[in-house]
């Protein structure tokens, strides 16, 4: 089944009228048997439901956390099924629906920019399916052939007996009909609404506070908890005494959650919070508690010029090159761990008994959090389901981690039958986060006599997302995802060519939690490689847009998006009184992406971006002005990560709780963003994330052309750019 | 118990004294377009009208306010969408995940009312709020359209 979710106004002031009590005019369909019935009768496919009314309902698997991935693939499918897009609205399936159907949504795993990417090809033969069996259906009724019917905006023609008919008026028929074993899908070239900048589906509702997020979730008999778990890394609770807070008001439980958290259960969560704020709690704070900053830095650093180290990608002879080398140039930089913070906390509602365990939650893979709700609950998955809702946020911290889901049902099980919705507080969630990997890069260029490079070793040190993650995707103990944007290949391909090189990583691996962080590797990796080739081109006197270009013979799709960049700003004209451009690019996610960034810094050392031209190549382009959006919000990621954000570990536990210590971007500091959108089609890059690598470079490298200052650790917020 | 005036009603609330108005609207009145982003009057997430200023609403006990103060939430700013700052959001497609709109919006609409037409300088002076998807360049153009379609 799927959740709709609407408080209308009407139901608020009934509910208001009724004297504001805790039940509210508006209900959550909870009928599993009423939905599939339902769907069964007036389903063409599983992609595409089409009422009499001619509405459209486009199923969509992966999960919208702002980044529009429920519009663009919803156009996908509406493209091929040639349907009245103004009648289009969308649905999520269930994973236990899609359990139970043999999978037939495929992954509903939404991260690393795919949700388009991987599923663009089953989807539209869905849209298309669709479409051929609502016009198989309309011929068969008049006694056509269905070759000589045609179907545009819903509606199906034929044009030698002039008749035409909706798709409404022949969906139950079309229902029964056998899917045909195979349909012809559209060259993109011919697209009509993919491909066009179209509104977003789901803005309306985000408007006038009718969309429901996890948070706001109301069940009848609801019951609310706030938690706080150990806040050392590894650390358990040790106990809590409830004598004190078991008689606030509103208080119904307060119970231990798996073995390092407690949660206080009340009617209300301010309630709940008020009480667990007041509950004395000690804490068994394990072997990390003496883990800094300053120790995992020195933990890290012994990787740089460790022998044990798994190659990346190797290329020559990079020890002979190094020492024929006329000049070297060597640099060693650094990047932090960085937090999520979603806006939107992390947060689910459970509902338990012994033979069935609901969860309602944002989760950016509702496969992964079904298999959580079921291992939690001591249930098979078949007896679980779980009830997407959009995310306020996700940026990687709920697609890989379901922690909170497993939290919500351990609490949910003292409590059978009755829902309990947990939400963590801003501090709980910057305590437990999923971090950015902390890493620490030695980059060293051998050059010739006239300034080549001739060969290139890069040193990365430090932690690894795969190895705390998913260990099954390793390789040979090597996490491959740790070389994002300098591989041989693929979607994170290294795009210079070097005579010789060597990148390789020394795996360390600090007791703080690491996670996909938007971006993720390609962040700090871009980072590395484009400042560093930043410093090689000014320490050999060359234009950093033609060294690197010089570099990149063989991958001309980044030349053409760095190119289109740093003409767009303006690249070798004059910039503004007092203004400098900095330059970079990779590729990510399968995308090629640049930017120039123009800077300037007062004599106070104050930085102000004023401009950043970015190109993005996603091969399709689906939705160019939501890749724009994508684009603009990329640079706030990056660039916020980049100005500030940095968790510090002191005793073992992060040291910053909320957003006056985890500072991020606001309106004042955003630049203006010119967004070029240039698909070069025959591919399928992603989106969401690329941009983000190559944001703090090229403002790093224009803070650099503006003040000669080269920052190699982040955050920019340590170091002063005053005049001296 | 306590009576508040929200949207236009005055209504009962049962809740103790130090509850911030914010879980009041959310919990007691159901009103869950403000939304929680943070407790600390740092994020903005939680912005509603009170004789027509924007504020935090996660750091006023309920105790703070009194029944002559008008208080206007995302859900009373309008009946059907059609406050000028919530047409322009919809026309640029502002939102991504749209968690810190609501309260984007409620300092938006408080600005304008203020300062029909305010500068770039006066928008960055004026609209801290924190939108991790990144949406402030379409913000700051919505405030531009907004600011002209009233005019
Ligand atoms: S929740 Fe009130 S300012 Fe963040
Ligand atoms: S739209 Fe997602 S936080 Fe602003």
């Amino acid at each position: 089944m799927t959740v709709s979710l609407d408080i209308t106004r009407r139901g608020f002031v009934a509910g208001a009228g009724a004297v504001a009590g805790l039940t509210l005019g508006f209900s959550i369909p909870f009928g599993r048997e009423a939905a599939e019935a339902k769907a069964a009768i007036d389903e063409i496919n599983a992609w595409v439901v089409v009422k009499p009314d001619d509405q459209v309902i486009i199923r969509i698997a992966r999960s919208e956390m702002g980044q529009g991935t429920l519009t663009g693939l919803a156009q996908l499918v509406a493209e091929e099924l040639e349907c009245d897009w103004s009648k289009v609205t969308t649905e999520y399936p269930s994973p236990a629906t899609n359990l139970e159907r043999g999978r037939i949504w495929q992954s509903f795993s939404t991260g690393g920019s795919r949700g388009i990417r991987e599923s663009h090809d089953y989807v539209r033969q869905g849209g298309a399916a669709a479409r051929e069996m609502l016009i198989a259906a309309a011929a068969k009724d008049w006694g056509v052939s269905a070759s000589d019917c045609t179907a545009v905006n819903s509606v199906i023609t034929h044009k030698a007996s002039n008749r035409s008919t909706t798709y409404g008026k022949v969906a139950v028929a079309a229902s029964k009909l056998e899917p045909p074993k195979e349909v012809q899908l559209k060259d993109p070239k011919d697209w009509k609404l993919a491909g066009k900048p179209v509104k977003r589906l789901d803005t309306a509702d985000k408007l006038t506070g009718k969309q429901i997020y996890g948070v706001d979730l109301k069940l009848p008999g609801m019951l609310n908890a706030s938690i706080k778990a150990c806040p050392v890394f590894g650390g358990k609770l040790a106990s809590f005494d409830d004598s004190k807070v078991k008689s606030m008001p509103g208080v119904r439980g307060v119970v231990a959650v798996g073995e390092d958290a407690v949660a206080v259960v009340a009617e209300t969560w301010w309630q709940a919070n008020s009480a667990l704020q007041a509950l004395p709690i000690v804490w068994d704070e394990g072997e990390n508690k003496g883990v800094t900053s300053e120790t995992i830095r020195e933990f890290v650093a012994e990787g740089l010029d460790a022998k044990d180290a798994f190659v990346g990608n190797e290329a020559g002879d990079i020890d002979g090159a190094l020492k024929g080398a006329a000049k070297t140039v060597e640099a060693t930089y650094t990047y932090p761990f960085q937090h999520h913070a979603t806006m939107e906390p992390m947060n689910a509602t459970a509902k338990w008994t012994e033979e069935r365990c609901e969860v309602w939650c944002p989760t950016q893979n509702g496969e992964a959090a079904l298999a959580a709700c079921a291992e939690a609950a001591g249930l098979s998955p078949a007896q679980c389901d779980v009830y997407k809702i959009h995310l306020g946020g996700g940026f990687g911290r709920r697609g890989a981690f379901h922690d909170y889901v497993r939290q919500a049902v351990m609490i949910a099980m003292e409590f059978p039958g009755t829902p309990v919705k947990l939400i963590w507080t801003r501090e709980e969630d910057m305590a437990h986060g999923m971090y950015h990997p902390y890493t620490q890069c030695k980059l060293t260029a051998a050059l010739d006599e006239n300034g080549d490079v001739t060969g290139l070793r890069v040193r990365i040190a430090g932690q690894s997302i795969l190895a705390s993650v998913m260990p099954q995707r390793m390789k040979n103990g090597a996490d491959m995802v740790t070389f994002q944007t300098l591989l041989p290949g693929g979607e994170h391909s290294i795009s210079y060519s070097f005579p010789n090189l060597l990148v390789d990583h020394a795996m360390r691996n600090p007791p703080v939690p690491p996670g996909f962080w938007r971006g993720v590797n390609a962040n700090q990796n871009a980072i590395y490689m484009e400042c560093f080739l930043d410093e090689v081109a000014h320490a050999t006197g060359q234009d950093p847009l033609e060294f690197r270009l010089k570099l990149m013979g063989d991958y001309p799709k980044n030349a053409a998006v760095l190119k289109a960049a740093a003409e767009g700003a303006g690249w070798g004209k004059p910039a503004p009184e007092g203004v400098y451009r900095g330059l970079a690019q990779c590729t990510a996610f399968a995308s090629h992406i640049a930017a120039c960034a123009e800077v300037s810094v007062g004599d106070d050392g104050k930085v102000k971006i004023h401009r950043i031209v970015a190109a993005t190549d996603s091969g399709h382009a689906v939705n160019p002005q939501q890749i724009e959006a994508q684009v603009e919000g990329s640079f706030v990621y990056g660039l916020s990560a980049m100005l500030y954000g940095e968790c510090t570990v002191k005793g073992g536990r992060v040291e910053q709780q909320n957003f006056d210590t985890y500072r991020v971007m606001t309106i004042s500091e955003m630049p203006e963003v010119e967004t070029i959108v240039m698909p070069s089609g025959g591919f399928w890059g992603g989106v969401g994330e690329p941009t983000i690598a190559v944001a703090a470079p090229a403002v790093l490298n224009a803070i650099f052309a503006a003040t000669g200052k080269r920052i190699r650790t982040l955050p920019l917020k340590h170091h002063s750019l005053a005049k001296a | 118990m306590a009576k508040i005036n929200v949207n236009g009603s005055v209504l009962d609330v049962a809740a103790d004294p130090a509850t911030p108005l914010l879980w009041v609207l959310r919990e007691q009145l159901g009103l869950t377009g403000t939304k929680f982003g943070c407790g600390i009057a740092q994020c903005g997430a939680c912005t509603v009208h009170i004789n027509g200023e924007a504020q935090r609403s996660c750091v006023l006990p309920l105790e703070s306010i009194s029944e002559s103060d008008t208080i206007v939430t995302i859900e009373g700013l309008s009946e059907d969408g059609s406050h000028p700052v919530q047409q322009a959001w919809l026309q640029l497609d502002v939102p991504q995940c749209g968690y810190c709109q609501a309260g984007m919006i409620m300092a938006v609409a408080a600005l304008l009312e203020k300062n029909p037409k305010p500068s770039d300088e006066e928008i960055d002076a004026e609209i801290t709020n924190i939108c991790r998807c990144g949406t402030y360049r379409r913000v700051r153009k919505g405030i531009h359209l907004a600011a002209a379609a009233k005019a």
